[in-house]
């Protein structure tokens, strides 16, 4: 890029600016965003992970198309009663409509993986940018912090510290999960920060004496944050299942809040006779997952220089 | 490699000291008395609680607790629950039934995952898609559920294996197991594929093709040694995640082991049972990623330690 | 250096009119088009040319290692030691590789596997070809390794590819090529990867080895110093045809095609100095977009009007040498030294 100097000299002096490199990383976005654009695969995903999204904000668009939609609305009378007309997807074991508590479940269950992975995220960018770039102390602090959360199996490690809530709303339980989620994605931040540094257009910036700040981030934080926020889309699956598990294991969400997580574990006592309790959470579930697995699986792909 | 090795078991023992000291936090600090809510289901008299809270050191400060626990640690003391049972003993008569879990489970993620993943690779694209479908739509379900279908299609519909107990001697495990191992087989299914796929493109294995090896011969000799690599990394690391499906299958297929242990004791507040269990837990997790670590030296002969 | 006098000078290698494509999406792309070359016993062979000028391809099509890179032989003929190589299935050709015909890469690390002794890897090679018993095999891997000049053999047996210099490492190669005495050797890019002072080191163990195994040396390269040096017989290759092919000693004399002609005077000497870099201006053409006519025509000072409609065929000329340029003759009259 050059800016032109018009003097009153026709002479014409062109100013060159050192070379953006946020124009390579835009461009590798650029490029990304359009194999991803033609994937069916990524279409498909894509769209299944918006309507999922829009279920979780709106339930009311959806709920309402067979019978009444709420999914409060309860007679013990029909207690685990198969589908019937109006109601799609049959009764639970309160009598409650199956299929407003799987469209209403939608929001609390993608809700808690969006909030851990958007949690994780932040405090392992912060964290392991701060780690991978100052070294030192801060370097040594913040990794042996992340030992010592690492050092706990996942499940083994929420069912402990879950316990000692006795109210767990959405943000404790997304809490408690980011907590011992941050170490693996602060470590990925730390190690690609470290390798982005000693490129050549970083020690050119420093060499034209660009300051701490600028180098973090308009050279560093945009290349080495990729991977992260790929990994970061295949977490979300991943923790909207975990939540769904500790629910069942009886330290997730609780009632009155909606999740599949919650219509599963109901489902333990009366699946083998009423097998809708199990099928229908389970399929949104499992659609929904898969969706965001697969969105995972394209972003990563397209994002891989490698395979260019 | 001696040296990177007291390295990592320094490392080790630091991150065993604050990861039991927050279980302990979380599950001793707690507001509230876990005495007196024992004797909501049992009641006691004001004495017997006071002398269980003496007997329990609940009334000294927090930090002398905790070293008092890590000193009767150190001494093999894991001390006993509210009924005066003792937690190692519990442990010990649990114990076999969650390694024959966990090493069956590690079995069939080995065997089928690393099968599949190598089909999945040398095979065509149909082949490829429907391995890469099912692995991916296991991974989304939770492990429960994938429990209770299986209990459900080869337990009781199909009357093939056993869906409960251990009554059964090794079959009762193969159930359980292969939902456990569902997830990690999955998982290095794809890791295995992956790395074939890459492999199969890479420059030395054009030279074995050079040097008149049969295609065979070139995939075993070449390729998947080179391939097995992160999927044996991950078998070991997959430990930490077989102990914790282990709480969840052990309590759908009623198998009497640790992960039993801990999720009764949790919800029974059974708090030194909760902390012994999940200190022995969290040893054997460090101990199996530092010798993963090392392993891993080991399998890929590039990997120098300073 | 010249054949010696009383040699057997049979045709070893035929190669006849190849043509390999590459297909996008069921179109066929020429990456190799109309290719011919012969070498006999005893004879080095230096195909010349830039990256994408297809010499690894026809490398490649002659050993038979296409597969992985999905492009196909689609026309012409490749006869060895009589054989029709094409004729043949897949298992007998394989009988062919690493035992007859053998091949050496240009980065000895990545073509090595990572994880495997080398001596092992050399072994593989006999084990695979023939019956020796462990020991046998085992000593004979020593003897190669001693062979290619690699000290200390029988410890460094037990090493693995990262722990030797680039240098060692295609010895390596070497060794593993050589271990059932081939025929024919092709070598694409042996030493382009390396320092200069081993490049001289590993050309001139080549040349020894071939001296010694009686053996043909296919040596790809697109260094005009190296080829000079060992070449008997040059063939030119551009944009995936044959250009030029003649003698070492007449090529260098008077190219009789203008790029080999452009190729010569861009190699600086020190009686170059002060004046400017002469180099060919372009780049080469990718094979998807090859231009009409001449393929070189774009970037000739010679280029005119016949040029860039008809494709120069190639004729042979006096000297045993061919050329594809319509004014080879001009050419060979302006650079005759």
């Amino acid at each position: 890029m050059s800016d032109h100097v018009l003097s009153d000299n026709p002479t014409i002096v062109p100013v060159v600016e050192p070379m953006n490199d946020l124009t390579t990383q835009s461009s590798l976005a650029r490029d990304a965003w359009n194999d991803m654009r033609r994937n069916p695969v990524f279409l498909l995903s894509a769209s299944v992970v918006l309507l999922m999204l829009v279920m979780a904000v709106w339930p009311g668009l959806f709920a309402g198309w067979f019978g009444s939609g709420d999914p409060r609305q309860c007679d013990l009378a029909v207690s685990n009663n198969g589908p019937a007309p109006g109601h799609p997807f049959g009764f639970d074991t309160q009598g409650c409509d199956v299929y407003a508590n799987v469209i209403h479940g939608a929001s609390a269950s993608i809700s808690v993986g969006l909030l851990v992975t958007l949690f994780c995220f932040v405090l392992a960018v912060v964290l392991g940018s701060i780690s991978g770039f100052f070294g030192g102390w801060y370097d040594a602090v913040i990794s042996r912090i992340s030992d010592v959360f690492f050092g706990f199996p996942f499940l083994l490690g929420a069912l402990i510290l879950l316990t000692s809530f006795s109210e767990r709303s959405i943000w404790t339980v997304s809490f408690v999960l980011a907590l011992l989620g941050w170490p693996t994605l602060a470590r990925l931040m730390r190690s690609t920060v470290k390798s982005v540094i000693d490129v050549d257009y970083v020690l050119a910036a420093r060499g034209l004496g660009a300051s701490n700040w600028r180098i973090i981030t308009r050279h560093i934080l945009p290349n080495a944050v990729t991977p992260v926020i790929v990994l970061s889309t295949l977490n979300i699956g991943a923790f909207i299942v975990a939540e769904a598990t500790l629910t069942f294991l009886g330290v997730g969400l609780q009632y009155p809040a909606i999740s599949w997580g919650l219509q599963l574990s109901a489902a333990q006592s009366s699946f083998t006779v009423s097998p809708h309790l199990l099928i229908f959470p389970s399929l949104f579930l499992g659609v929904t997952v898969v969706s965001f697995v697969l969105l995972g699986d394209v972003v990563r792909d397209a994002f891989d220089p490698k395979l260019r | 490699m001696g040296r990177y090795t007291v390295r990592r078991l320094i490392q080790m023992v630091f991150v065993f000291f604050g990861v039991t000291l927050i279980i302990y936090a979380a599950v001793w600090a707690l507001p509230g008395d876990p005495i007196r809510a024992l004797s909501g289901n049992r009641p006691m008299s004001e004495s017997t609680i006071n002398s269980l809270r003496e007997q329990f050191h609940l009334n000294d400060p927090f930090y002398m607790q905790y070293l008092t626990y890590i000193g009767n640690l150190l001494r093999g003391d894991l001390g006993t629950d509210f009924s005066g049972r003792s937690v190692a003993q519990q442990m010990g008569s649990r114990w076999p039934v969650t390694i024959n879990l966990a090493l069956m489970a590690l079995l069939f993620e080995a065997v089928f995952g690393i099968a599949l993943g190598t089909i999945a690779a040398v095979r065509g694209k149909v082949t490829d898609y429907v391995i890469l479908f099912f692995s991916i739509s296991i991974i989304s379900l939770p492990v429960f559920v994938l429990a209770y279908m299986g209990q459900i299609l080869l337990g009781v519909k199909a009357g093939i294996f056993p869906v409960s107990g251990i009554n059964e001697g090794w079959l009762s495990y193969i159930l359980p197991g292969f939902i456990l191992a569902t997830t990690g087989m999955a998982s290095v299914a794809r890791l295995v594929r992956s790395s074939v796929l890459e492999n199969l493109k890479a420059d030395y294995t054009r030279t074995a093709h050079a040097k008149g090896l049969s295609n065979f011969r070139v995939l075993t000799r070449h390729v998947l040694r080179n391939s097995l690599i992160p999927a044996v990394t991950f078998l070991a690391i997959d430990l930490g995640y077989l102990m914790g499906g282990a709480i969840v299958i052990e309590g759908v297929f009623n198998l009497p082991g640790i992960g039993q242990l801990l999720f009764r004791s949790t919800a029974a507040q059974e708090g030194a049972v909760v902390v012994g269990v999940a200190s022995l837990l969290v040893l054997i997790f460090l101990l199996t990623n530092l010798l993963v670590d090392l392993l891993y030296g080991v399998l890929d002969p590039r990997i120098g330690y300073e | 250096m010249t054949i010696a006098p009383g040699t057997n000078s049979t045709e070893l290698l035929s190669v006849k009119n190849l043509r390999v494509d590459f297909f996008i999406r069921k179109k066929p792309i020429h990456i190799v088009k109309d290719v011919s070359l012969t070498i006999k016993a005893n004879e080095t062979l230096v195909v010349l040319g830039e990256s994408g000028s297809g010499k690894s391809v026809t490398s490649l099509a002659v050993m038979g290692l296409l597969g992985s890179s999905g492009a196909q032989v689609t026309a012409g003929e490749i006869h060895f030691e009589g054989v029709d190589l094409l004729a043949l299935p897949a298992n007998e050709r394989r009988k062919y590789r690493g035992a007859k015909i053998s091949m050496i890469f240009q980065d000895a690390l990545s073509a090595l596997n990572p994880v495997q002794k080398v001596g092992k890897q050399i072994l593989e090679v006999i084990q695979e070809h023939s019956d020796l018993n462990r020991q046998d095999a085992h000593k004979r891997v020593l003897e190669l390794m001693d062979r290619v000049r690699i000290p200390n053999p029988a410890v460094r047996f037990h090493d693995f590819p990262h722990q030797f210099s680039g240098g060692m490492r295609q010895r390596i190669m070497i060794a593993m090529a050589l271990a059932m005495n081939p025929s024919l050797l092709i070598a694409d890019e042996p030493t382009t990867a390396l320092d200069v002072t081993v490049q001289a080191q590993i050309m001139q163990l080549l040349v020894d080895l071939q001296r010694q195994h009686h053996m043909g040396l296919m040596l790809i390269t697109h260094d005009l110093k190296v080829a000079a040096e060992v070449a008997d017989q040059i063939v030119v290759m551009y944009a995936g045809r044959v250009v030029e092919s003649a003698p070492a000693d007449a090529l260098y004399r008077a190219p009789a095609h203008p790029y080999t002609a452009g190729l010569l005077a861009s190699t600086p000497t020190a009686q170059d100095k002060g004046t400017m870099l002469k180099s060919i201006p372009g780049t080469p053409p990718s094979p998807a977009n090859a231009p009409a006519g001449c393929p070189f025509n774009p970037r000739c000072p010679r280029a005119r009007d016949i040029c860039r409609v008809e494709e120069p065929p190639l004729v042979s000329i006096p000297g045993g040498r061919t050329s594809a340029c319509h004014f080879w003759e001009e050419v060979l009259l302006d650079e005759t030294k």
